[in-house]
């Protein structure tokens, strides 16, 4: 504090605080009249109501006339997973991109800057429709599917994937498997013995991802490949075209930000920091992943907050396409239907507001973890 | 050539060498493609990908594409066909405002650039007063300009204006009216006045942390709600006035990063010569503060003009809009690639200029300091 504040400026705060509640107790009394207009009380009564509608893509079951209170947690589970998506492939995708920026390879610097220039140069609601409209809605017929390897088909009704069952020892070895998931992390800190010596295990961690593999392949039943019947696909399962839109469509945009914040922490690593593992003998490649990379880290994380809070926010875009998240049912169907304004923006302002909350949270605890204890 | 190159940290180093054009383009080559094997397979690779695709996008966007004529017949099948384009160009650009009076909009325009040039440019004297005159006189002589109803102008409804023309006025005047307040939000938030600050935290965290979309659907039909009876606002002025107060929340947020790069011992140094809070702030802090974060804010302004396409959304007929409503055209069906990629490619345009400007101002701020 440069200077205790004035008398006057000290009371003056009470009667800007007098002046704020004055204004909400009006807006409150303008509202109060409307919707005593409308003849129905303001409340979240309703959510307990059946409501009449269907949502197309849901993860949870769904059926016409279940509550509103219901079609929320649909919602927000569709609004999860499509910001999940996205996260993950805009962190890899922005992390690669980011890397080749810095390459020395002229052709795949100019590269990564083009793709950066392009994406974070047009509105991302104008790649959206252009993802959504001018490529999935241009697809071929399911007779016609554009196979994309692996088993999984892309046509115009959406891609899909194969899916696999559990067989009668998956019971067993799939929950092995998510635990072995699980566990790397903690395996990678943990320190064993070796002459005399605590060593991390670290990377010899990874075994445990590629034992899960095995065991989830040794637990399948049988895998269901989606296949052509008659005029449709049968088998493994569909992601809508809404769902690929806009995952695509938020994962490049955020990707293309991602990569220059990439760029921007591999730059504030000291250059000495790099020079010095280059003169111990340690190859470009080990420099980057040993050395660079884990004080980057550091840098990355704020901003990376802030995208992926962008991410989880721009999920709403889903409502110009019409894939079925919050947004574009609660503002929307929900809106319409019940003729509950106020209480739907409410709800869809408080949900946004406690999602990105707590991954603010989440992503602040992981960054003191990460934080260098300067003292 | 010799290979006598000197391995530096993996890879190696050639050195410069006088010699012909030829040998120049040789050396640059291998020092930037070919310097070590797996840049050697990275390069072929790009070659590879780059020949496989630019050739049939070329294709389709010149070498195949229709520009002449006036209706979809005159497009081949395997082109673009950016007759559509160039017969719907001012609905994009102006949306519906009547074509007898777009002389109005390119005098805005004029004025704008006459005043945008002093601030834009590098040796510019009494900068503040134009920034001052664009942000406050200009936008009214522009609204009554392009309003009209006065001086014997044509009235034009809002419901007319349209295409990018709406884009840049909604920028404009939500860049106008929310750095103001994002300034004094930004000091709000670094008050040692305990109410003032958490007021200034809730109103930036609260506008932060919600989408810009619920915010113009509470534009677009919860306002309506709150007026009284008989009362309506034109809805672009509602939007606009959503934006204002996001669109500030972000400001806010760039303003203090701005105001932490300036060392607390200007601000003691303004104390002691007896400068009130008001004049210490305005008088030297503010002024270092916003020179800092110009960059920043042109940022913000770049991501604002990508975000006035959302207005699509609640129905306001932007350049996306007016693009959205050329494609529902029965005469013009199929061509959504070509609406889109124009569209795109004139936000690009715009947003690159943009952000150019933004890095060039950094670069003369790094050369400063």
């Amino acid at each position: 504090m440069v200077r205790r504040p004035s008398k006057r400026a000290r009371a003056g705060q009470w009667v800007l605080l007098a002046g704020v509640l004055l204004a909400g107790w009006w807006l409150a009394s303008l509202a109060g009249a409307s919707l005593a207009r409308r003849h129905a009380p303001f409340g979240f009564g309703f959510l307990a109501d059946g409501a009449n509608f269907d949502i197309p893509f849901r993860l949870v079951p769904w059926e016409v006339g279940d509550t509103y209170g219901r079609a929320l947690l649909v919602c927000v589970l569709n609004t999860l997973l499509v910001s999940a998506i996205s996260i993950v492939a805009a962190t890899l995708l922005g992390l690669l991109v980011g890397i080749m920026r810095l390459s020395s390879n002229w052709l795949i610097r100019n590269l990564a800057l083009w793709f950066i220039e392009a994406i974070r140069n047009t509105p991302q609601l104008v790649q959206l429709f252009f993802f959504y409209v001018a490529v999935l809605q241009t697809l071929p017929s399911p007779r016609n599917s554009i196979p994309l390897g692996g088993g999984a088909l892309l046509n115009i009704r959406g891609l899909y994937l194969p899916t696999a069952a559990a067989g009668a020892r998956g019971a067993v070895l799939w929950p092995l498997a998510l635990l072995a998931l699980i566990s790397t992390p903690f395996l990678w800190r943990t320190t064993r013995f070796s002459g005399g010596r605590g060593v991390p295990f670290g990377p010899k961690a990874l075994l445990l991802p590629v034992l899960a593999l095995v065991l989830f392949a040794a637990g399948i039943g049988e895998i269901s490949l989606p296949q052509l019947q008659g005029f449709n696909i049968a088998g493994g399962v569909q992601v809508p075209p809404e769902l690929v839109a806009l995952s695509v469509g938020l994962s490049l945009y955020a990707a293309a930000f991602i990569a220059e914040i990439v760029r921007a922490s591999i730059l504030s690593v000291h250059r000495g920091q790099r020079e010095a593992a280059l003169s111990l003998g340690l190859t470009p490649g080990q420099v980057l992943a040993k050395v660079v990379l884990p004080q980057a880290l550091r840098v990355m994380i704020p901003p990376l907050t802030s995208q992926y809070m962008n991410i989880i926010k721009s999920s709403s875009l889903g409502a110009a396409i019409a894939y079925p998240e919050l947004f574009q049912i609660f503002a929307g169907t929900v809106l319409q239907q019940s003729g509950r304004e106020l209480e739907c923006m409410l709800l869809l302002m408080a949900v946004f507001l406690s999602i990105n909350l707590s991954t603010s949270v989440f992503m602040n605890w992981y960054n003191r973890r990460v934080a260098l204890t300067t003292r | 050539m010799s290979d006598a190159g000197t391995a530096v940290g993996g890879r190696h180093y050639v050195p410069p060498e006088a010699g012909g054009p030829a040998l120049r383009v040789w050396t640059w080559l291998r020092r930037n493609l070919f310097n070590s094997l797996a840049n050697t397979v990275l390069t072929l690779a790009v070659v590879v990908f780059l020949a496989m695709v630019v050739p049939p996008v070329i294709g389709w966007a010149v070498t195949n594409a229709t520009i002449s004529g006036a209706t979809k017949a005159a497009c081949g099948p395997d082109g673009a066909c950016w007759t559509f384009v160039r017969m719907r160009l001012p609905t994009f650009i102006f949306g519906r405002y009547p074509p007898g009076e777009y002389w109005r909009i390119f005098t805005a325009l004029a004025l704008m650039v006459l005043l945008a040039w002093p601030v834009v440019s590098e040796r510019a004297r009494h900068r503040w007063v134009f920034v001052a005159l664009l942000l406050v006189a200009f936008p009214m002589i522009a609204g009554v300009l392009l309003a009209g109803g006065v001086f014997g102008l044509r009235p034009v409804d809002t419901n007319a204006w349209g295409g990018l023309m709406l884009d840049v006025i909604v920028c404009f005047v939500t860049v106008a009216g929310s750095l103001p307040l994002g300034v004094l939000l930004a000091l709000g938030r670094r008050s040692t006045l305990p109410v003032i600050r958490t007021l200034s935290v809730g109103f930036i965290e609260l506008w932060r942390g919600v989408p810009l979309l619920t915010v113009l659907f509470l534009s677009a039909v919860i306002v309506p709600l709150f007026l009284p009876e008989g009362v309506s606002i034109d809805r672009l002025l509602r939007a606009m006035a959503a934006l204002i107060l996001f669109n500030a929340a972000y400001m806010a947020e760039v303003v203090r990063g701005g105001l932490q790069g300036v060392p607390e011992g200007q601000e003691e140094a303004a104390y002691t010569l007896g400068l009130s809070w008001w004049k210490a702030e305005f008088l030297i802090v503010l002024p270092q503060a916003l020179r800092l974060v110009v960059p920043a804010i042109v940022n913000t302004v770049v991501d604002l003009f990508k975000d006035t396409t959302l207005i699509t959304i609640i129905g306001l007929s932007d350049l996306l809009g007016a693009v959205e409503q050329a494609l529902k055209d029965p005469s013009w069906l199929g061509l959504a690639k070509e609406g889109y990629m124009f569209a795109a490619f004139v936000f690009f345009v715009c947003c690159f200029a943009m952000s150019s400007y933004g890095r060039s101002v950094e670069k003369r701020l790094a050369r400063a300091h």
